[in-house]
C-alpha cells in the first residue's frame, strides 16, 4: 500500500472529514482528537528530524512556546486565542530560528544538536517556572467560556475540526517536501551533509527553513493543547515527555514519510487505550511503546510505513 | 550581601554534590570515550539503581553503604547484558540508532518503574542521615561527606583500572582503534560490553552514595541526565579528569545559583553552561578535537 498516492490521500481526508458523523460517541471523537493532535506535533519533529536529519530531543520547545504564547496573550492582554494561534505559530518559528541559528551557525550536528535542543528546552522550562507572566510554577488556567469565537467548543466535534485542519495543513506541508526540490535538498542533507554542501546546497539556510517550519507546526499543536485542556504549566510545556512523544510517533510510524506521524500516533493511542481498558495502570502503555521503538530501530528502520512500502518494492522486483 | 560562612557552606555543599555528579558523569564519559555513543538511558539506569538501594534497605535492611558491594557488581552485569543483548545487537553500528535505542530503553525503564513502584517520592529513613560534621566554619551532613570521599576513591580506582591493568589497556586500545585492536586479538564486542558495564556500575555506586541524602521517583533520571551530559560536555567527551573537574564546577554552579538566584531560577546555570560550552567549545575543557 502506498499511502502517498493522491487517491489514498483524498479518500483518507474524506474519511477524516466525515468521521464525526460516523463515530457517534464523544469518547471515540475525543480519541480521534488526541490521535490527530499527536500526529500534528509529530509532523513538527518529522520535518526537522525525519526529512532534514536533525534529531531534536527538545522539540517540546515549539509546543510549549505555542501553548504559552496564546495563553499569555489571552490572560494578560485579553487577546483572542484565534489570534493567539497565529501569534503562537509565529513565535514557534521564531524560537526555531533562534535555536537553529545558534546551533547551525556553530556547526552542531548529530548528537550535539540533540543535546543542545534538550538544554534549550530545560532553560525555557526553568524560565517559565520562574517569571510572573507565565504564572510561574502554578501554570495558567484559562477560564471556561465556551464559544467558537473563543476557541472553546461545547462538544468535541468543534475541537475535532480545528485539529483536523491543523493536521491537514501539516500533512500538506510534508507532502510538499516529498515532491519538491526543497524536500529533496533536505533529504540530501540528511543522507550526507558534507556531500550536500559540496554540491552547492546552502545547508545552513535549508536547515533554518526546516527548523522554522517545524517550530510553527509544533506551536500550533501547543496552542491547541492549551485551548483543549484549558491549562498549561512549565513541566507540560517544556518537559521531556512531549519531546519524546513527538519523536516516538514519527519514528514508529516511519520518519521521513508523510504518513509516519499519523500511523505512529494511531498505534500509540490505540495501545494506550487498550492497556488502560484492561489494566488501569499508568506507564504500562509507554513500556509497550518503548519496546516497539527498540524493536523498530532494530528490525524496521523505516518504521511501520516503511514496512508496508518495502514489501511492495520487493514484490515489484 | 552574604556572610562568608554562608558562601563557604554553599561552596562545600557544591563540592559534595559535585563529587556524586562526577561519578554519574564518569560512567557516561567512559561509555562515550570507548563506544562513541551517547547513552541516553543513563538517567533511567541511575533511577533503577536508586530503587535497588531503596528496596535493599527497606525489604532486607541492608545499609546503603554495604549495598555498594551488591549493587556495583549487579549493575555491571546488567550493563554488560544490556549491551550484549540489546544495544550492540540492534543498533547495526549506527550512532543515531544507539541514541534512539537508549532513549527507548529509558522510556521502558521509567514507565516500568512508574507501573511497579508508583509515582510517589521515596526516601530512606536512616539514623545517621542528619548527623552533622564540622568542616571549618561550615556544617555538612555525614552522608554527604562520605559520598564525597567515596566518589573520589571510586574515581581514582577507575583511573587506576584504566591506566594500569591489562583490561584498561584493552579498553583504551579499542577506544583508539577498533580494527587494530581486533587484529591484536582483542575481543572488541566483549570490551564494548565491559566498558558499558563499568559505566553502569558507576551508576550503581552513585546510587548507593546518593540515597542516604536524596530521594527517588521514577522520573528522577531526567534531573541527572541533563546534569551528567552537561558535565561530560563541559569536561570534554571521554575525558576522565574532565568529568571530575566538570562535576565540581557544576556542583558549585548549582549551589551558588540557588543561593544568588533563588530556588527556581538558580537551576538555569546548568543548561546555560551546557548551551554555552556546546556553542563555543564543544570539545570541552579537557577534550581533544575529534
Amino acid at each position: 500500500m502506498n499511502f502517498q498516492k493522491p487517491s489514498w490521500m483524498i479518500l483518507g481526508t474524506l474519511i477524516l472529514v466525515l468521521l464525526p458523523w460516523i463515530l457517534f460517541s464523544e469518547f471515540l471523537i475525543s480519541f480521534a482528537v488526541i490521535v490527530l493532535y499527536s500526529a500534528t506535533i509529530g509532523h513538527s519533529w518529522n520535518i526537522l528530524g525525519g526529512y532534514a536529519g536533525q534529531f531534536s530531543f527538545g522539540s517540546v520547545l515549539f509546543f510549549g512556546t505555542g501553548a504559552y504564547t496564546s495563553s499569555v496573550l489571552q490572560m494578560n492582554f485579553g487577546i483572542n486565542p484565534w489570534i493567539g494561534l497565529i501569534a503562537g505559530i509565529l513565535m514557534g518559528a521564531l524560537v526555531g530560528a533562534f535555536v537553529g541559528f545558534l546551533s547551525f551557525r556553530f556547526g552542531l550536528r548529530g548528537s550535539y544538536f540533540a543535546l543542545i535542543t534538550l538544554a534549550f528546552a530545560e532553560a525555557f522550562r526553568i524560565i517559565a517556572n520562574t517569571v510572573e507572566f507565565t504564572g510561574a510554577g502554578m501554570g495558567i488556567y484559562i477560564p471556561l467560556d465556551q464559544h467558537p469565537l473563543n476557541f472553546q467548543f461545547e462538544g468535541r466535534t468543534g475541537f475535532y475540526y480545528v485539529i483536523l485542519a491543523l493536521f491537514l495543513i501539516a500533512t500538506a506541508i510534508t507532502l510538499k517536501l516529498e515532491n519538491s526540490r526543497f524536500g529533496s535538498r533536505l533529504k540530501a542533507i540528511r543522507e550526507n551533509e558534507d556531500a550536500a554542501e559540496a554540491l552547492g546546497i546552502n545547508t545552513f539556510r535549508l536547515k533554518m527553513q526546516a527548523i522554522m517550519i517545524s517550530g510553527g507546526i509544533g506551536a500550533s499543536g501547543g496552542t491547541f493543547y492549551a485551548q483543549y485542556y484549558l491549562y498549561i504549566d512549565p513541566s507540560i510545556a517544556y518537559g521531556v515527555d512531549k519531546s519524546v512523544e513527538m519523536l516516538l510517533v514519527s519514528i514508529i510510524g516511519g520518519m521521513g514519510t508523510v504518513m509516519g506521524p499519523f500511523i505512529g500516533s494511531l498505534v500509540l493511542h490505540l495501545i494506550n487505550e487498550i492497556s488502560r481498558h484492561f489494566i488501569n495502570a499508568p506507564g504500562l502503555s509507554l513500556v509497550v511503546y518503548g519496546v516497539i521503538l527498540v524493536l523498530i530501530i532494530g528490525f524496521l528502520p523505516k518504521g511501520l510505513t516503511g514496512a508496508f512500502q518495502s514489501q511492495k518494492k520487493v514484490k515489484r522486483a | 550581601m552574604f556572610e562568608p560562612v554562608i558562601l563557604v557552606t554553599a561552596l562545600i555543599n557544591g563540592l559534595m554534590f559535585g563529587a556524586i555528579y562526577a561519578l554519574v558523569a564518569l560512567g557516561l564519559t567512559l561509555i562515550y570515550g570507548v563506544l562513541h555513543i551517547i547513552n541516553f538511558a543513563h538517567g533511567a539506569l541511575l533511577m533503577l539503581a536508586m530503587y535497588a538501594v531503596y528496596f535493599l534497605f527497606n525489604l532486607l535492611g541492608i545499609d546503603p553503604y554495604l549495598a555498594l558491594l551488591l549493587v556495583i557488581p549487579s549493575f555491571f552485569v546488567l550493563g554488560y547484558l544490556l549491551y550484549r543483548g540489546i544495544i550492540g545487537k540492534l543498533a547495526h553500528g549506527q550512532d543515531q540508532n544507539i541514541l534512539l535505542i537508549t532513549l527507548g530503553l529509558s522510556v521502558i525503564f521509567e514507565n516500568a518503574a512508574l507501573f511497579f513502584f508508583k509515582a510517589d517520592t521515596q526516601t530512606l529513613n536512616l539514623d545517621y542521615a542528619y548527623e552533622m560534621i564540622e568542616i571549618g566554619p561550615a556544617l555538612v551532613t555525614l552522608p554527604k561527606l562520605i559520598s564525597f570521599g567515596a566518589s573520589i576513591v571510586i574515581g581514582l580506582a577507575l583511573w587506576l583500572l584504566m591506566a594500569k591493568t591489562d583490561l584498561g589497556k584493552a579498553i583504551r586500545a579499542v577506544a583508539k582503534e577498533r580494527v587494530g585492536a581486533r587484529l591484536m586479538g582483542i575481543n572488541v564486542d566483549h570490551i564494548f560490553a565491559v566498558s558499558y558495564g563499568i559505566g553502569i556500575a558507576c551508576l550503581g555506586a552513585a546510587a548507593c552514595l546518593l540515597m542516604p541524602s536524596f530521594y527517588v521517583t521514577p522520573t528522577i533520571g531526567h534531573v541527572f541526565v541533563i546534569i551528567a551530559f552537561t558535565i561530560v560536555v563541559l569536561g570534554g567527551m571521554g575525558s576522565f579528569i574532565g568529568a571530575l573537574v566538570g562535576g565540581f564546577i557544576i556542583g558549585i554552579t548549582e549551589s551558588f545559583g540557588g543561593l544568588f538566584l533563588g530556588e527556581s531560577l538558580g537551576q538555569i546555570g546548568i543548561p546555560l553552561i551546557f548551551v554555552l560550552i556546546l556553542l563555543f567549545r564543544p570539545t570541552g575543557l579537557f577534550g581533544v578535537k575529534a
